[in-house]
């Protein structure tokens, strides 16, 4: 027996590449453009919203038939801010350098359109196994982009990957940048963000024409 | 047995209901993760303070390591020998003196009240190190940070950190390239307390002129940077007067 139905695969494996939600959906773009400056904030960035996102969408999904609907929007962030604060409160007293890490990031969580989305569009209208397979196959596409964005970035802009000099020195002038080569200042400010999520869309739908719309 | 989910009284049951579920859910994750959290923002306090002083597990270049948790309590009791509080012209010993809260003192100085400022002594290698503490505001929330003076007015090293400035850009005023820049930096302007700014047209990446009041500035954090100087010429006249008293001539 198969772990997963293929209709279940689908819920994972769509959200990765054609039902993409930062190229396709075009959603979560804001924390996509605010934190990707260096892959290791994409990467815990993206950590943090797979698991949000999974436990939230199966809350929902369990919750669904009690949530009156004149309230829902309310609920679906009640539960998410409970969800956020309980994971930061935790990690501050467990795992106190990390909660540092992500202090940023617990802000953008709760309002990243993505769990919301998700939660409206999906979690309310189906069970709670399928739901978190939903959640996580979302989030897992949302932080492909983030990591992919994050890597072009940080090795544009500041010549570093997590923090690592991998193209040489840049004051020393080691590496590549005895060669004349300078980091793209560019790269690190949140403009550049959408340019690479920009060529992405671009390289996606140049493979796959299925995904052009028609005007 | 089938509810309708679609009456207004049903409504607002359910909202109290989550409310008071909601709620005493993070009261009591609240009230009972207190006691740890306190201690491990204890903990980094000393850290940050020990590291200002250059006391550190820093390994290679780009490596930020401050002394484990489980030593910091006695490394501190060990190096810092005094700890001050200035209150206006009285000064009065506290051994919690490094607790107190800049960010509530300088909002009672607002206020017009007397602001109780922390001075911690250190020493290390026979060597005495005057510590401030630094308070400010970056671009998305409070900055802030200790600067290690020696009795000439010169850093001997410095931490900040931040709350939630942009990572890759102003989150990089805790990096090393950074915080090390400030070493060796005079806050003195001949005899003026100018503190050390953060300049973009320093021109001077490998830090190699100490005499001029300024650091290179972080690419693409022009705000975080401006909060880092006012932050430090503001803490450093705040302490003016104790200072002036200590200083060698």
């Amino acid at each position: 027996m198969a772990l997963l139905t293929k209709k279940d695969a689908s819920l994972i494996l769509d959200p990765l590449a054609d039902n993409n939600p930062i190229t396709i959906q075009v959603l979560g773009i804001c924390s996509a453009l605010a934190i990707t400056a260096e892959l290791k904030a994409s990467v815990v960035m993206a950590i943090s919203v797979i698991f949000v996102l999974g436990v939230g969408n199966v809350v929902i999904s369990l919750m669904r038939n009690i949530i009156p609907s004149k309230i829902r929007i309310i609920v679906q962030l009640i539960v998410v801010a409970t969800l956020v604060i309980i994971v930061d409160q935790v990690l501050k007293a467990f795992a106190y350098e990390l909660s540092k890490t992500l202090s940023v990031f617990v802000g953008l969580i709760i309002t990243n359109c993505i769990i919301m989305g998700r939660f409206e569009a999906f979690a309310l209208g189906n069970g709670p196994w399928k739901s978190f397979l939903d959640g996580i196959g979302n989030a897992l596409g949302y932080g492909v982009i983030l990591i992919i964005v994050g890597f072009f970035r940080e090795l544009l802009g500041s010549g570093t990957l997590f923090g690592y000099k991998v193209l040489g020195d840049p004051v020393k002038m080691t590496g590549l940048y005895s060669t004349g080569y300078e980091n793209n200042g560019f790269m690190i400010i949140p403009p550049a963000a959408l340019i690479v999520v920009g060529i992405i869309i671009w390289v996606q739908r140049s493979r796959n024409t299925a995904l052009i719309e028609d005007n | 047995m089938a509810i309708n989910t679609e009456k207004n009284t049903y409504t607002v049951i359910f909202a109290c209901i989550m409310v008071v579920v909601v709620g005493s859910i993070l009261a009591f994750l609240a009230s009972s993760l207190s006691d740890k959290i306190k201690e491990n923002e204890r903990f980094e306090k000393q850290q940050n303070i020990l590291y200002a002083m250059g006391i550190n597990e820093n390994e290679d270049e780009g490596s930020v390591n401050f002394i484990p948790t489980d030593r910091v309590e006695g490394e501190f009791s060990n190096y810092i020998k005094e700890q001050l509080v200035i209150e206006g012209d009285q000064i009065t010993q506290d051994d919690e003196a490094y607790l107190i809260d800049m960010k509530k003192q300088l909002a009672e100085m607002k206020n017009g009240t007397t602001p109780r400022l922390p001075m911690l002594i250190g020493e290390k290698d026979e060597k005495k190190f005057f510590i401030i503490p630094l308070y400010g505001k970056g671009l998305w929330g409070p900055i802030w940070g200790f600067a290690a003076l020696d009795d000439q007015m010169v850093v001997q090293g410095v931490y900040f950190d931040h709350q939630s400035e942009t990572p890759g850009l102003g989150a990089n005023i805790k990096q090393r390239y950074f915080m090390d820049d400030f070493t060796g930096e005079s806050i003195l302007d001949g005899t003026q307390y100018a503190g050390i700014a953060v300049a973009k047209g320093n021109n001077d990446p490998l830090n190699n002129t100490k005499d001029d009041n300024e650091v290179d500035a972080l690419a693409g954090a022009t705000i975080t940077g401006n909060g880092v100087s006012v932050m430090i010429s503001q803490s450093v006249n705040l302490y003016k007067d104790y200072l002036e008293t200590i200083r060698a001539k």
